[in-house]
């Protein structure tokens, strides 16, 4: 049975410059997983390749279906949210306005306002500020703004690029949490691209290592976090 | 330069000569023109194609170097070979002056704001307080110089050569300006702005001048104009005119010498014949040719003549019985 | 004082007219950062169109209609076919694709119904309606260019579609990961902004008379007007018109004279990209080296 998620001999570049040199890996429905690595080692391109962002050459199989070659408009359109690294707000429009959007594809108006205050139950604090300008948020706003515009399409997988940028340890937990939550509680399949490789094995379920390019290891959380390499090299220890 | 490229200008520069000898007065007078719009399109081209800095206004310059050679001949009884270096110094400064303001307008803006220039002009020309020296919406007729020294040839024919003799002094000191360090210095703003600032290039006395120069060129080609049609009037000199000579340089080829002789002989040909069909034509025709030339040939005919000689050269190099 | 109020309120009228072209630049800057300089040509053939409608027979609200209907679909169609291929191109290149744009529309208009001055009728009644400072055009245009407005203001601020497009302009990438075609949202602004532009073009006809080079005026005051209030902020570009309408007139009137008017444009144009690039209103623009 083919996976949920699974990409096969995944090249991309930015111009004439290589940056992945043939990534494989799959995921099962349900799950969490993580990429991680060092800066520059490929993981936010594996993300945007996924979403027709960059130039690729590969295989990229989701639910029964071929994404690679689709614009990422489609891609969207087939359950997958993609946070941004950076987040992606719209910063001129209203919170409530870039919640909105996230649901810019759905015909379910109804279902669409049940999850609007969904999303405000995980996130109180949005809906204190829902009329506000969305560049006036903090950065820990805004990267719970992209979250939450993400779960507004109902996706069946989210990619989340380095959700923990630049935000407090506290936060990044109160973050994680509710992810968990969220994949526990709706069966939202998540791959997350991060460099802060603790926190981010506390929460997955499976995890690959990228260097320069390439699937490097591979394994449960739990192997990653108990190999030495990777102590040594990602978790400092 | 190569001993065949001077060849093939030297034939070319003898082929002009004797062009006046060959066809009728009119076409002579034709030429003539071509030849003055080949100086306008080599100032153009100094300050869009190498400098990068795109001007929507350049019939601007092309006026005010007609105007101060019609004003001096018509006001000032001057004769009119003293009136071309006057021209080109006035408009020498003019443009430096219209490039120091420029110097902080980037790309789109510039081409605004230089539009915003063209397409007052006429109207700035037309001021009723202005009128005594620029004749109004009337204008300024001047006469026809006679050859000098009792040569014996047609006016039509003097005012070419001397045209002539004026074109290829300016195209010389272009190609020696463009090859040295100011030209390097232009395309090197052109193609990297900031980096060049950081080489120690100092961009805005390069612009400037850039500015200067490039105003000079086309007003010297504007006094030209002047003398060889005998007549200015406001409205000659409206948008149209700049956009012509942005045809001409694009036609042409943009950063090329020869481009501005491709893009005169273009710009001067094309709406006489076109003129036949109706008067929509011309425009219709130049309309579709910048954007022809933008989407497949944005090289422009100098473009392709390179890409064509360059072709063939490769050719003879891998033919098989190529002679040693 | 009278003189002076008559002025002020035929500025109003004129200013209305090039508030609604401003926007037009504006809406299409903001999405592509790019300046329209074929604008006023599209309204110019847009105005055209209704007249041979008018001239046809066709009473004028439904040719008005009609018209604006047309505008939208040329607007569409430049967007896709002429404007797309050259979306990422040097800057250059785009300026003489507009510029081609300019050429081909005046000339294809000249070709299609000559260069003859044509007059163009206006909805409004010749005698004036409005009290005695204004003619009924002036005040009927002020009046569509403020329905225009708010209809456009209802559009972006409550609709979806509206917000769509808002969201392709500012943060194109964003909008394609919620699904936006950020392709099709520039296309429907070029749209608006020519279905906009066919509006101004003909409120304005009656007052100018209808020939091929009638919107050259008219475009340069867009622009400042569009400069003053800031190139990327819509409201500023209205603020902008209704002053520069104004302005011209005020200044034509009583300190230089009706000729150099346009030469307040050039000024206005030159002063604000050299002083305050910005305008009044529009954001500072910080470019990372």
């Amino acid at each position: 049975m083919a996976a949920f998620l699974e990409i096969a001999k995944l090249h991309a570049s930015y111009g004439p410059t290589r940056v992945l040199h043939g990534i494989d890996f799959s995921m099962d429905e349900g799950t969490i997983t993580t990429l991680l690595g060092a800066n520059g080692a490929g993981k936010t391109t594996t993300l945007r390749a996924l979403c027709g962002m960059v130039k690729m050459q590969g295989q990229v199989s989701f639910a029964g279906g071929r994404l690679d070659g689709k614009a990422t408009e489609d891609i969207v359109r087939k359950g997958i949210a993609h946070v941004p690294d950076g987040r992606g707000t719209f910063v001129n429009l209203t919170t409530e306005e870039n919640l909105r959007l996230g649901a810019y594809t759905r015909k379910d108006r109804d279902a669409v306002e049940s999850d609007l205050e969904r999303v405000f139950g995980y996130f109180p604090r949005l809906k204190e500020r829902r009329a506000q300008q969305a560049g006036t948020l903090s950065g820990g706003e805004q990267q719970m703004l992209a979250v939450s515009r993400a779960l507004m399409l109902r996706p069946r997988l989210m990619l989340l690029d380095e959700p923990s940028f630049g935000l407090a340890p506290l936060i990044v937990a109160e973050l994680f949490e509710i992810l968990r939550t969220v994949n526990e509680k709706e069966n939202v399949s998540m791959l997350v691209v991060e460099q802060n490789a603790a926190m981010a094995l506390e929460l997955a379920d499976h995890a690959y290592l990228i260097e320069t390019g390439r699937v490097v290891l591979s394994g449960t959380a739990g192997e990653i976090k108990s190999n030495d390499a990777v102590r040594r090299s990602y978790l400092g220890y | 330069m190569s001993r065949r490229q001077l060849i093939l200008l030297a034939v070319l520069l003898l082929a002009a000569c004797a062009l006046p000898f060959l066809v009728s007065n009119y076409r002579t007078f034709q030429f003539t023109l071509a030849l003055v719009y080949s100086i306008a399109l080599l100032g153009l081209n100094m300050l869009t194609g190498y400098n990068g800095q795109i001007s929507l206004g350049h019939g601007a310059f092309y006026a005010i170097g007609a105007y101060t050679a019609a004003i001096l001949m018509d006001q000032f009884g001057m004769p009119y070979w003293a009136t071309l270096p006057i021209a080109a110094v006035v408009c020498l400064v003019a443009g430096f002056l219209f490039g120091l303001p420029a110097l902080r307008l980037e790309g789109l803006y510039l081409a605004l704001a230089t539009f915003a220039l063209g397409v007052s002009l006429p109207a700035l020309l037309k001021y009723h307080h202005l009128e005594k020296w620029t004749g109004g919406v009337q204008g300024i007729v001047i006469n026809k110089p006679d050859p000098p020294f009792g040569l014996p040839l047609d006016p039509d024919q003097w005012l070419y050569f001397f045209t002539l003799a004026i074109a290829v002094l300016m195209f010389v000191l272009a190609w020696n300006m463009l090859r040295g360090r100011m030209g390097r210095a232009m395309v090197a703003i052109r193609d990297q702005h900031i980096a060049a600032e950081a080489m120690g290039i100092n961009t805005a006395m390069v612009k400037s001048l850039t500015f200067g120069v490039s105003a000079m060129y086309t007003g010297i080609a504007g006094a030209l104009g002047a003398i060889a049609i005998q007549y200015v009037a406001p409205d000659s000199f409206n948008i149209f005119l700049s956009i012509v000579f942005l045809v001409g340089i694009v036609v042409g080829g943009l950063a090329s010498i020869s481009g501005a002789i491709y893009g005169a002989l273009f710009i001067q040909f094309v709406p006489n014949i076109a003129d036949e069909i109706s008067r929509a034509a011309p425009w219709a025709i130049f309309g579709i040719f910048l954007l022809g030339f933008v989407y497949l040939m944005p090289m422009g005919v100098a473009g392709a003549v390179r890409m064509a000689l360059a072709r063939l050269k490769r050719k003879a190099q891998n033919s098989p019985t190529r002679s040693t | 004082m009278e003189a002076f109020l008559h002025q002020v309120l035929a500025g109003l009228a004129t200013g209305g007219i090039y508030a609604s072209l401003a926007l037009a630049l504006v809406m299409i800057y903001q999405a592509t950062h790019l300046v329209n300089f074929a604008q006023g040509e599209m309204a110019m053939f847009a105005t055209y169109f209704a007249w041979s409608l008018i001239n046809a027979g066709m009473p004028y609200w439904p040719a008005f209609l009609l018209t604006v209907v047309f505008a939208f679909v040329l607007g569409v169609v430049i967007e896709r076919v002429i404007i797309r291929p050259v979306e990422n191109a040097p800057v250059l290149a785009v300026v003489v694709v507009f510029i081609a744009l300019l050429v081909i529309l005046n000339s294809v208009t000249g070709w299609i119904f000559s260069y003859t001055i044509k007059t163009f009728p206006s909805p409004f009644p010749a005698e004036p309606i409005f009290g005695q400072y204004i003619t009924s055009h002036q005040g009927g245009a002020i009046g569509v260019t403020l329905v225009v407005l708010l209809l456009l203001y209802l559009f972006f601020r409550y609709t979806p579609l509206g917000l769509a497009l808002r969201a392709a302009a500012q943060n194109p990438d964003s909008a394609r990961l919620v699904g936006i075609r950020v392709g099709w949202m520039l296309a429907l602004g070029w749209g608006l902004a020519a279905a906009i532009g066919g509006v101004a073009g003909m409120m304005v006809a009656p007052i100018v008379f209808l020939d091929p080079n009638m919107m050259g005026g008219v475009l340069l005051y867009a622009f400042a007007a569009a400069l003053v209030g800031g190139i990327d902020n819509p409201a500023g570009a209205v603020f902008g018109g209704f002053l520069v309408g104004v302005l011209e007139n005020v200044l034509g009137a009583f300190v230089i004279g009706n000729e150099l008017k346009l030469a307040v444009a050039l000024v206005l144009i030159i002063g604000v990209l050299v002083v305050r690039p910005s305008g009044f209103f529009g954001k500072v623009l910080v470019t990372r080296v």
